[in-house]
């Protein structure tokens, strides 16, 4: 069951109090646990609060945070970079993700049979999604989409002059949005196993019936797949909404041609490790945390609408 | 749940029977070859970029501007050597720092979320329904919300430019993916293991250890899998928190160089760009297995 699942099953779930070893459990679960709630404590949970404070506060790291209320939240209304960048992450996000997803299940139905070649086409189409976030690969894209690069190379072999992609301000964030798409591998692999999962008498029925192959694609596959594109939608949505390297080595850290590639967390690195205005980035990293979970919960929400559970 | 374990190797390839009737055998074939076209087509479409830069890396620097195709004219190594040492360090320095880090969170992920993991497959405590969904959260919760007051942390206790904040968290099980990878796995495992084990007299460490960690193989790989290829690949946290040379790991070296040094030493650049790739790539050959199933197994009921 993955994650997702698991957490809106979670009520449905007894809690096991009443079970009599339940007091040796309780100083063995210490023992076991006890990694992570120390980890909780002082790595994510501790910190997490620790930002919410900071977030209400003026801070350089040098001299102690001055409370200064919500001040933080109401510049962000009137920082021209910081709604630049939301327009940024939001064009990426709300691009990349719909199309990384139709070709990683397009691909996935291509290689849902016991074809030929099938383990070396899902090697070859998956090595990109494992190699996509390093900086050698986003160093490789600066070159390739580059005034003289391969891209361009190639268009003059049919005598087409191109741009410098990356260095012009409209297409730089398209050649980024290229670069999450190339990584599809990984979802596809889900859509695979997904694909795998679905019972073969259902076909069998529907063509008894004398169903097309294409009703059989829209009434058997397509439902029974929901499930699963919904969990690389959700996954591949808060995946996308933090990316940083690609565009940071892209714009040398800058996030240009003219802020165009200034995704929110590149600006979140500026602000707070650039310009050591920590109080402002706590801030911002708390409107990514909510941004992430209004999206996430309006997806959940929406899914009642489209997604099928078979039980 | 848990075809991690159960299901042989070659599910995936399994042929599954075609729906096409028998008169349009003729029909079919030229659809499989036209599948087949497409399918290659893209393929190299995917790897042209990777293939383009391994055999740019042994262009000259110029050749690179030049040719799109992918056997080289001329044949130069010397972008490698003049690579190597074009830091303040040699490359090997950086790939050693790098696999310090990895080796460190590899060895403290698979220890701690095993731990972690077999205290919610196994063990009834309070609360647990509770602890259990906060470790689902915060797989979902974005780094950059923690990273300041980390850094505050680690600053305090003068761990910047070491490499402690980039490994001890995960010997505090801060992963938490990988806890829910293995509590997936352990559920898989019969019960009854336990309960002859309890009913012989073995506690939870021996089950632990003499039971679960046995069995669990697979999962253990998928975790060091995935901890090498992501902790390498990783670029933010040892931005941040390695700022001296001499700490640098591959990917924030890579950066330095490409910010320094500018066009004119794309052929030296994209040697250490496939020096870096490389550790991926092999554990990518011979981890596929792993890797495959693993993700297969996160999405899937």
């Amino acid at each position: 069951m993955s994650a997702l699942s698991e957490l809106s099953t979670l009520r449905k779930q007894k809690g096991g109090a009443n079970s009599p070893t339940e007091k040796a459990d309780g100083r063995w679960s210490l023992f076991f646990l006890g990694p992570w709630y120390i980890g909780l404590i002082l790595i994510t949970a501790g910190p997490l609060l620790a930002s919410l404070y900071l977030s209400f506060t003026d801070y350089d790291l040098l001299t102690d945070p001055q409370f200064i209320g919500v001040e933080n939240y109401t510049q962000m209304f009137s920082d021209p970079r910081l709604i630049k960048s939301l327009q940024v992450t939001a064009i990426y996000v709300f691009v990349s993700v719909p199309l990384q997803l139709a070709a990683a299940l397009g691909l996935a139905l291509l290689l849902d049979r016991g074809m030929r070649g099938l383990a070396l086409y899902r090697s070859a189409f998956y090595l990109p999604s494992l190699l996509g976030g390093s900086v050698a690969i986003a160093i490789l894209w600066r070159q390739i989409f580059g005034t003289t690069g391969l891209i361009n190379q190639v268009l003059s072999i049919f005598g087409i002059e191109g741009q410098g992609w990356v260095s012009h301000p409209d297409y730089a964030l398209s050649t980024l949005i290229v670069l999450n798409v190339w990584t599809f591998g990984a979802p596809m692999i889900i859509f695979l196993a997904g694909l795998r999962q679905i019972p073969e008498m259902y076909y069998e029925a529907a063509s008894i019936d004398g169903a097309t192959r294409l009703r059989q694609f829209w009434s058997i596959t397509i439902p029974m797949l929901t499930p699963i594109i919904f969990f690389n939608l959700v996954l591949q949505l808060i995946g996308a909404m933090q990316t940083f390297t690609q565009a940071f080595v892209v714009s040398g850290g800058s996030g240009g041609p003219a802020d165009s590639t200034l995704f929110f967390t590149l600006y979140l690195y500026q602000q707070g490790f650039a310009s050591l205005n920590m109080g402002y980035a706590s801030a911002m990293a708390w409107l990514l945390l909510i941004l992430t979970a209004v999206l996430t919960a309006l997806n959940f929400l929406l899914s009642k609408y489209w997604v099928f559970y078979n039980d | 749940m848990t075809d991690l374990q159960e299901r042989p190797d070659t599910a995936l390839d399994t042929p599954k029977p075609d729906h096409v009737g028998v008169e349009s055998r003729g029909h079919s074939r030229a659809r499989s070859l036209l599948k087949h076209l497409v399918l290659i087509a893209l393929g190299v479409v995917m790897l042209y970029p990777l293939l383009w830069m391994l055999s740019s890396s042994i262009k000259p620097n110029d050749a690179i501007f030049r040719e799109p195709g992918l056997i080289p004219n001329q044949f130069d190594f010397s972008n490698y050597t003049v690579g190597w040492d074009a830091l303040l360090h040699p490359f090997s320095h950086y790939l050693l720092n790098s696999a310090i880090i990895v080796l460190g969170s590899v060895l403290g992920n698979l220890i701690s979320c095993a731990l972690a993991a077999y205290a919610f497959a196994r063990l009834n405590f309070r609360l647990k329904p509770l602890w259990f969904a906060i470790m689902l959260i915060t797989i979902m919760l974005p780094i950059h919300v923690v990273i300041v007051p980390q850094y505050v942390l680690f600053s305090e206790l003068g761990w910047i430019n070491t490499f402690l904040p980039l490994v001890v968290p995960k010997f505090l099980a801060t992963d938490s993916f990988f806890i829910f990878l293995m509590v997936q796995f352990f559920r898989g495992i019969p019960k009854e293991l336990d309960e002859a084990a309890r009913l012989d007299g073995a506690g939870h460490l021996r089950i632990f250890f003499q039971i679960m960690i046995p069995l669990s193989l697979p999962a253990l790989a998928t975790t060091a899998i995935f901890t090498f290829i992501w902790t390498w690949n990783d670029f933010f946290s040892q931005l941040i928190f390695l700022t001296n040379p001499d700490k640098y790991t591959v990917p924030v070296a890579l950066r330095t160089f490409v910010d320094s040094t500018g066009a004119s030493s794309w052929g030296s650049l994209f040697a250490m760009s496939i020096v870096s790739l490389i550790p991926v790539f092999l554990v990518f050959l011979f981890g596929q297995k792993y890797l495959v199933k693993g993700i297969a197994t996160t999405g899937i009921k």
